[in-house]
């Protein structure tokens, strides 16, 4: 029990709010443990913004605690918490060189000079910017103004960093290499990471943990493997990833596998993650790159579709077909035009059981 | 957006001990006198608003005559006048300017800001002088032998419009300039591309995508050239403006009620054009 | 064909600038130059003398009118400066209930004749006993000059991203550091710029100042208007161009200091 509490690093509890116009956040709860990289993933409006501003202080919730260190830090204002935040816009103090930007965080607090400059300099050379003490803001580029903003934020060792989309403004070159950066930095530095961005591949890439938010809520909280591989809800498995939704009725099941019988015909799941009952309905999942299209019929499954197109998409060949009823599923695998199948030919579409997801009983539909 | 600034928000209460300084200052060096107007205006001539006083509407009554209506058309037609001209000088200024490389801009910006600081009164004065019977003007259209004799501008309407265009144009062209400033020149581009001529580009493009800032150029003319009164008085003429009437009936009629009528007129004209340009969605007036 | 048109505005353009300027400058020089007219007054030329400023600086009622003028500058533009960035900060948010009302209230003067609000702080100064003179100058002063300031700064706030001031709170200030460190400055530019015209505002007004002196209180503009109406003599030309001499300078300065902190906020990233 206790090392668990001290596992914990931040805790959200039952987070609610409201700006007048309909719930923001309603009813959120997250545990962030110690050292890890956490990302709440969402599209605009989702309440993540708002999530990491009630860590910060710079919101208060209408109802719900946040506990930090197992202390309740609900009402303290942002400049007491051991928190500090790197903000979507930068927000760098533009009347401030570099160096005090930097040293701000550390000044306010009343560090006395020679602790600020031997901070200062340290964090510059974290961030690989020594050479740009001098310069004020309005000199430097969107990466150096992002690298300047992390070490502002870093200076002041706060136990949390919340990162408000870090790298939305700056181009995909730039993300990638930012994303890696990141990530080392935040290894080297064990330091506790709230990372929001609406890019499904920076959070996949980056996180220990994603939340998926939708509407004020969580969606799903998992690791990047579990939201890619087993969606929990229909909206996680379309706004992650590219994947085929099959909708069908559970036929039978043992606990272990089921069939799943649709309008194009029927297939088997691996059911064990789901438990699913017989006769509900459910949603199956499937990855594009995991899904095939095979010119001969396959075991388990009895799916037969129509090839409508097959385009060289770099490094493997995506077919385009059209199920029965004339759902368009797109399936890769084959690495060759040369072996892809015809437009009008008849496929079988398949897939390896164990990396479909299932999404059955109280999550279908949601 | 909605959390655009909670922070600030938050600080309720020193938000409103900040306002309170300027709260005093618009309730009693602002309200109260326009109430004590309104006041005076509404009760009978020679008494002063108080509680004994007796409440009447012959003050606004009385404004209904030929010669005081004759007077506030004359008002309301210069002031209209003024802003014309300026606008036909001062658009193109303002855009000229927009256009004008980068480092002119800032000298041109200068340039048309300091005659704006320096007191009218002063730049109406260089005017008399120029246009004097004996002045500079005449004696270069002399010597050009285009006339003969001295012309008398001074106390024409012409040389009353011309002092009035003279102290507002400033007004006119900041707003417009920055309209200009902002514009997206590359929509122009875009007419032409469509095969636009290049005053039909400016007429379907520029024109109205500038439009706020020649409505805020041509309120910010018009309403202090409804009230101005001292111009014409210095210009010479004798043409009389609701300004002149006012003056008379407070220092030499001495008829405060009457007075008082009159400025609520003016305070309700210059006022309203005001609020229907803020309400109609113009931008603040808040240019310089 | 386009070439030529081109050409053509590039043409018309200085040109058409330069004749405005010229007119709009004209008749500044013209007093700067009637200025050192010998003549008694400025019907004609009549050659060159300084006489004018010898005398205007032995003029005591003008020594004591240029006094009047810069205290009820400097202190309207003073309180103005406070009154109006205090208010600007409060209202900045637009959360404060009847905010809007009394942003109106006090832009208001903007809006109104001068004439009108004369009277009108004749009309209650005299009926609350208020004493005319140099206190009701400045009260009359500050609450025009205030919007000046008010607008300026308010318009500044509610451009900075809030962001900025967040970023502060979040680093671990308070308030009131955020407001010595991060806003006032960030602001200041807009506070001074807004003072400056409360100055040239003040400095210039004749009409409010008409109703609301005393005998004994002239100031510049008031003793230039009296000048004026009596026909004006080079004595009045030579104190209009000591005023604008020191508006040249001011102005000029303002705006070396403008282009200074520019290049330093904003210098491009090249």
């Amino acid at each position: 029990m206790d090392e668990a509490m001290s596992e914990v690093l931040l805790s959200l509890k039952h987070i609610s709010k409201n700006f007048g116009e309909g719930d923001v956040l309603s009813d959120v709860s997250l545990d962030v443990k110690r050292g890890e990289f956490v990302t709440l993933l969402g599209a605009s409006g989702c309440g993540k913004t708002t999530t990491l501003r009630i860590v910060a202080g710079l919101e208060t919730p209408d109802t719900g605690e946040v506990i930090l260190n197992g202390q309740d830090m609900t009402s303290l204002p942002p400049e007491s918490r051991p928190v500090n935040t790197v903000f979507q816009s930068y927000a760098l103090f533009p009347h401030m060189n570099v160096e005090k930007n930097v040293a701000y965080g550390l000044k306010v607090r009343g560090a006395d000079k020679k602790t600020i400059a031997a901070r200062v300099k340290e964090m510059l050379e974290l961030v690989q910017m020594s050479d740009y003490a001098g310069r004020m803001p309005a000199q430097l580029s969107g990466g150096q103004r992002q690298r300047i903003a992390i070490a502002r934020a870093l200076a002041p060792q706060p136990q949390l960093l919340l990162l408000d989309e870090p790298l939305g403004a700056l181009d995909l070159q730039l993300r990638r290499q930012m994303q890696i950066e990141l990530k080392r930095l935040q290894k080297k530095l064990g330091i506790t990471f709230i990372y929001i961005t609406h890019d499904q591949e920076e959070a996949i890439n980056m996180s220990d943990r994603i939340a998926v938010m939708k509407g004020g809520k969580f969606e799903q909280l998992g690791t990047p493997e579990e939201i890619y591989d087993r969606p929990a809800t229909r909206y996680v498995a379309q706004f992650i990833g590219r994947s085929t939704i099959l909708t069908g009725k559970v036929k039978h099941t043992n606990g272990f596998s089921a069939v799943i019988e649709t309008g194009n015909g029927s297939f088997t799941v691996d059911s064990a993650h789901a438990k699913l009952t017989e006769g509900e309905m459910c949603d199956l999942c499937v990855r594009t790159e995991r899904m095939r299209a095979s010119k001969t019929p396959v075991e388990g499954f009895s799916l037969p579709a129509t090839v409508r197109e097959a385009r060289y998409a770099g490094g493997s060949v995506l077919t385009y077909v059209t199920l029965r009823d004339g759902t368009e599923v797109v399936a890769e695998g084959v690495e060759r035009m040369a072996d892809a199948p015809n437009p009008g030919d008849t496929v079988y579409m398949h897939w390896n059981p164990a990396q479909a997801a299932v999404i059955g009983g109280a999550s279908y539909g949601a | 957006m909605a959390h655009k600034s909670a922070l600030r928000a938050a600080d309720t209460r020193r938000n409103a001990l900040f306002v309170l300084p300027m709260t005093l200052f618009a309730v009693v060096l602002v309200a109260l006198p326009l109430i004590y107007v309104l006041g005076t205006s509404l009760v009978q001539s020679g008494q002063d608003f108080s509680f004994g006083a007796t409440f009447t509407l012959q003050n606004y009554k009385s404004l209904l005559r030929t010669d005081y209506l004759m007077v506030f058309f004359n008002s309301l037609k210069l002031a209209f006048l003024t802003t014309l001209v300026s606008f036909i000088i001062g658009y193109p200024f303002g855009y000229c300017m927009a256009r004008a490389g980068r480092r002119w801009k800032a000298l041109l910006m200068m340039l048309v800001i300091i005659p704006f600081w320096t007191s009218a009164l002063v730049r109406i004065y260089g005017w008399k002088i120029l246009l004097q019977g004996s002045g500079p003007v005449n004696g270069v259209l002399k010597s050009l032998g285009l006339i003969e004799k001295n012309i008398k501008f001074l106390g024409s309407y012409g040389s009353v419009l011309l002092a009035m265009v003279y102290c507002m144009i400033s007004f006119m062209i900041l707003p417009c300039h920055s309209a200009v400033d902002k514009m997206d020149f590359t929509l122009v581009e875009a007419a032409r591309d469509l095969g636009s001529k290049p005053w039909k580009a400016f007429l379907d493009v520029t024109l109205p995508l500038t439009m706020p800032g020649i409505l805020a150029g041509c309120v910010l003319v018009f309403v202090p050239s409804v009230g101005i009164f001292y111009l014409s008085d210095i210009m010479g003429g004798g043409l009389v403006l609701v300004g002149n009437l006012i003056r008379d009936q407070l220092l030499k009629v001495r008829d405060w009620n009457t007075g008082s009528a009159m400025s609520m007129v003016l305070i309700v004209l210059t006022a309203g054009i005001y609020l229907v340009y803020r309400k109609s969605g113009g931008d603040d007036l808040g240019v310089f | 064909m386009a070439n030529k048109r081109r050409k053509k505005r590039k043409i018309f353009s200085p040109i058409y600038l330069t004749l405005v300027l010229i007119i709009l400058y004209l008749p500044i020089l013209m007093v700067v130059i009637y200025s050192f007219n010998s003549g008694r007054t400025i019907a004609a030329w009549q050659g060159f003398t300084t006489n004018w400023y010898t005398r205007l600086f032995n003029n005591a009622l003008m020594a004591d009118a240029l006094k009047n003028s810069l205290i009820l500058a400097g202190l309207s533009a003073g309180f103005a400066g406070v009154i109006g960035t205090l208010g600007a900060i409060g209202l900045a948010n637009g959360h404060l209930k009847g905010g809007s009302f009394i942003e109106s209230l006090a832009t208001l003067p903007m809006m109104i004749p001068e004439l009108v609000l004369g009277m009108a702080y004749l009309a209650v100064f005299t009926a609350v006993g208020v004493k005319l003179g140099m206190a009701a100058l400045v009260l009359t002063h500050t609450t025009f000059c205030v919007p000046y300031v008010f607008i300026n700064v308010k318009s500044r706030l509610v451009g900075m991203d809030p962001a900025i001031e967040e970023a502060a709170r979040d680093l671990g200030a308070s308030p009131l550091r955020v407001l010595r460190d991060i806003t006032i400055p960030l602001i200041m530019p807009a506070v001074i710029s807004g003072m400056m015209l409360a100055v040239a505002m003040s400095i210039d007004d004749v009409v409010i100042s008409f109703f609301v002196t005393s005998a004994e209180t002239t100031t510049l503009p008031l003793k230039v208007y009296t000048g004026l109406r009596s026909g004006g003599t080079p004595e009045i030309n030579a104190l209009s161009t000591l005023m604008l001499a020191a508006i040249f300078v001011i102005v000029g300065l303002s705006q070396l200091l403008r282009a200074r902190s520019d290049k330093k906020l904003y210098a491009s990233k090249q």
